[in-house]
């Protein structure tokens, strides 16, 4: 039976992966590599500033060994969710460092850069044609949000990725795309199965985090058109029928049905089978095409700009006070600013800086707390000068039963105040009707 | 009669949190062997009313449950107390939600 091997050297370009691995991985003469690069996984912050997720240096250092390991196995090379978010930036970024891999090491090859960018018109036309459906976003996707909403993506399906091999790409960079369709694309565009091929590409997506020991690295797809075979590159790991189960279930709701553009896998009789101590035999998956095409959008908009302190706590007559203390601190500022300050947040580590309302233990046994101070304004001017009355207010307050009187809180950093810059939330995450899977993934070409 | 129990971190391989999306977070338990998977299961303590009083939610808040046997694991989802990015948000990835999944008393006789 025909089938295909995909290679992906790790869960996310630029997060590494062991050389040794990547190339005993090479040693099964694999037809293609594909590897994510993205997700919103990190937060709003990469799709709204267009910054990217990973070093110049990490990415440049892993795409100089990927793209000549597969110019010389004349094999090619897709990468989805460039940069991170899959913004024009992050296309335009990655595209970049490949022209100069491509120059240094003297590579020859058909470039096709694929973007994922959604012009807001186009959402405020279909939310008029009624063709935007609520996803799993807490709120309506309505033109005011889309007015503040500076970043605009969608997840593309395989087909443009699909359309690019079509037409003679031999290395794609892709911009925001489903990330099991970037692994499934070159199967698929083969003619293997697409159930098998975008299954394969759900676990393989994540590199070697369904072995064991887990990481980021290396891991092998067989696929054929009724099953797929897992085996890691290392052979310090191992894929085990529990491990490659497990990962199935990791960071998605529905362990049984995975949803892409315009289609659903069926994972209901999905089987694992232990083949030898380094591999696992998957089968079971059914394909089923949406009757409409809905793609998701992700957008992000800017909601202020962030400052933070970080102080320690060390003396016990002001950590049983510290509830008390801090919202004292806080309503003081409050009336010192007025209406200028959009929102003051305490972390405090050692008392619920990681589950706030949820967590179980109530009463502090910690020696010393942790205290992270943040201030996002509507200018990063005045969240610093928030910041800092506050971080002062605290700094010299009394209280009664007050020991030490020269100073409350332990700054490890001058200036004691950072600025973080811009802050993003998520203002899309919703679906949108297409009538073409191609319609909005432009598709440029370049010799390179 | 006595009612024992055991905590549930004694009973299972993983228990571990996850962002399942900017406005989800997902918990898995998985189990290595399938006594203690099927004891968890088949006593149903993990439930809307139960997993709602752990983690201090309202049961709305909760989005599903489901055993899967081919994993021998249990999932639950519930919608982010906070949206990722969010103000106030304090655990981006949410993988450190799951504390209060480890000490769960699952009924053992």
């Amino acid at each position: 039976m025909r089938s295909i091997t995909v290679l992906t050297p790790t869960g996310t370009l630029g997060y590494g992966f062991d050389f040794l691995a990547f190339k005993r991985g090479m040693d099964f003469s694999p037809d293609v590599i594909a590897v994510d690069a993205g997700s919103t996984d990190p937060g709003p912050y990469y799709l709204g500033s267009g910054k990217p997720l990973v070093s110049r240096f990490s990415t440049k250092h892993e795409l100089e060994i990927i793209l000549t390991a597969a110019r010389f196995a004349q094999i090619p090379v897709i990468i989805g969710s460039a940069g991170g978010a899959g913004t024009k930036y992050h296309v335009d970024w990655t595209a970049e460092i490949v022209r100069e891999i491509a120059m240094e090491k003297k590579l020859k090859f058909r470039l096709a850069t694929i973007s994922a960018d959604i012009p807001v018109e186009r959402v405020k036309e279909a939310i008029q044609r009624n063709e935007i459906r609520q996803f799993e976003a807490s709120f309506n996707l309505n033109v005011e949000i889309l007015e503040k909403t500076t970043s605009l993506v969608a997840q593309m399906g395989y087909e443009p990725i699909v359309k690019a091999l079509e037409d003679g790409a031999e290395v794609i960079i892709a911009g925001r795309s489903a990330d099991d369709c970037v692994i499934a694309s070159y199967p698929i565009w083969c003619g293997i199965n697409v159930a098998q091929s975008i299954h394969m590409g759900k676990i393989l997506e994540c590199g070697a985090f369904s072995a064991e020991p887990f990481a980021m690295d290396v891991m092998l797809g067989f696929v054929s058109d009724d099953h797929f075979v897992l085996e890691p590159g290392s052979k310090n790991r191992y894929a085990t029928r529990e491990s490659v189960a497990a990962h199935s279930l990791y960071e998605r709701e529905n362990p049984y049905i995975q949803k892409g553009p315009g289609h659903q896998i069926d994972l209901h009789k999905c089987q694992y089978e232990q083949i030898d101590k380094r591999r696992v035999r998957v089968t079971g998956a059914s394909y089923e095409r949406d009757n409409e095409y809905w793609i998701k959008l992700e957008g992000a908009a800017i909601i202020g700009f962030r400052t933070i302190a970080i102080a320690g706590v060390r003396c016990p007559t002001m950590i049983e006070k510290i509830d008390f203390l801090l919202e004292k601190a806080r309503k003081k500022t409050y009336e010192y600013f007025s209406s200028k300050i959009l929102n003051i947040e305490y972390h405090v580590y050692g008392r619920n800086g990681v589950m706030r309302d949820r967590e179980p233990q109530k009463t502090i046994s910690s020696h010393e707390l942790g205290l992270i101070i943040e201030v996002v304004a509507d200018d990063q001017e005045t969240a610093n000068s928030v910041c800092h009355h506050l971080s002062g207010t605290l700094l010299h307050d009394h209280w009664t039963g007050q020991v030490n009187t020269s100073g409350n809180i332990a700054f490890p950093y001058s200036p004691s105040e950072i600025d973080s810059g811009p802050v993003y939330n998520f203002s899309a995450y919703h679906l949108m009707k297409t009538p073409d899977p191609l319609e909005l993934f432009p598709i440029t070409f370049e010799d390179i | 009669m006595t009612n024992t129990f055991i905590p549930l971190h004694e009973l299972a391989k993983i228990i571990r949190s996850k962002n399942a999306g900017p406005f989800r977070l997902t918990f898995d338990v998985i189990f290595d062997n399938d006594d203690a998977y099927n004891l968890v299961r088949d006593c149903s303590a993990l439930n809307y009313p139960t997993i709602a009083a752990l983690f201090k939610i309202s049961e709305k808040q909760i989005c599903s449950l489901y055993t899967v046997d081919a994993a021998r694991a249990i999932k639950i989802t519930i919608y982010r107390p906070v949206d990722q990015g969010a103000l106030g948000e304090t655990d981006s990835y949410g993988c450190q939600q799951h504390v209060p999944l480890m000490t769960f008393k699952v009924p053992s006789s």
